[in-house]
């Protein structure tokens, strides 16, 4: 039993998120695909007259049903299935992120980081609504997300999404090692 | 009706990546500060496992549910690979989500990530305002 709460080691969930590729080709020819569905919430909600949002986004809508979809594997797996155990991430790690007094808790996320009450700090406000923002910016930008280019264009070895998903990483690195500790010490 | 197995597709999706952690802010720290292996390690086993994947469904001509030929996903190059994957980059190190983890935190019950899906969804629609203007921009449709 303890076994279901405990997380999966990288070698279990690495091939299931991997086998999301041919599965979702198998059941009808669609694309891994995370950061179309901002897209597609976008056409249906707020179109205004911006070209990137005329389309029939109805036609896609097994993606707003996948996303869906992970809704409920987060509570099943967060919830749930619930790891009693703080995350065990490298001692170096925690070392470094107890100068911003941030201790792994039960939560995947730094709950005094994440919160509403963070929200109205400067802190908050740049890590979730800058942050997201830039998430969802960049992503359409680049026309795919971790799934869409790390994922699935990988696999599929296509060379641009090698270039995007090397950009991610560079960019991401340069972020937490350079800009990220000025903020995180607000 | 097919569309309940979508939902069941992003189930194991969701799980997996809450299981494997890969939802964790804590994991994309250590990931990009290079201090342990379990995010590359999923990243290096998911991506063999999808294109094994792809190369059997070619190998033995699958066909898809609704019996069309599957059609290999291509990805074109244009500037803005780099630069909106540079600026995604920023927002993944500050948020510790891509998008897919942005939903499956808010179903661990991380509801104020509530406000960071609404800033993603406002920064696609940002784009969608801007890209004309923008170095490679014209060629996302």
């Amino acid at each position: 039993m303890d076994l279901l709460y405990k997380p999966w080691p990288w070698y279990v969930a690495g091939p299931i998120i991997g086998l999301m590729v041919p599965m979702l080709l198998w059941m009808g020819n669609k694309r891994l695909g995370i950061s179309s569905s901002l897209r597609h919430v976008c056409a249906a909600c707020f179109p205004g007259h911006i070209k990137l949002f005329q389309y029939n986004w109805k036609k896609e809508i097994w993606n707003l049903f996948f996303v869906g979809g992970l809704l409920i594997g987060g509570w099943i797996g967060g919830v749930w299935l619930a790891n009693p155990e703080p995350v065990a991430i490298a001692a170096p790690t925690v070392q470094y992120l107890s100068i911003f007094h941030i201790v792994p808790g039960h939560s995947q996320m730094p709950e005094n980081l994440f919160s509403w009450h963070s929200l109205l700090s400067l802190k908050g406000f740049l890590m979730m609504v800058v942050g997201g923002f830039l998430v969802g910016f960049g992503t359409r930008y680049a026309q795919g997300c971790t799934s869409g280019h790390g994922i699935l264009g990988l696999s599929a070895l296509q060379w641009p999404s090698l270039v995007a998903t090397a950009c991610f990483f560079l960019g991401g690195i340069l972020f937490s090692n350079l800009i990220l500790p000025y903020i995180l010490a607000l | 009706m097919k569309n309940l197995f979508f939902l069941l597709a992003g189930v194991v999706f969701g799980l997996a990546l809450t299981k494997g952690e890969a939802i964790s802010w804590y994991r994309i720290q250590e990931m990009f500060r290079f201090e342990s292996f379990h995010m590359f390690g999923i990243f290096m086993t998911a991506i063999p496992t999808g294109a094994l994947g792809l190369f059997l469904l070619r190998k033995w001509r699958v066909k898809t549910w609704d019996g069309a030929e599957i059609e290999a996903p291509r990805k074109s190059f244009h500037p803005g690979i780099v630069i909106g994957s540079l600026i995604f980059g920023f927002g993944w190190a500050l948020t510790g989500a891509c998008p897919g983890p942005l939903y499956a935190q808010i179903g661990t019950g991380s509801v104020v990530t509530v406000v960071t899906l609404a800033a993603a969804i406002f920064g696609t629609w940002c784009f969608g305002k801007v890209q004309g203007q923008l170095p490679g921009g014209s060629h996302t449709s």
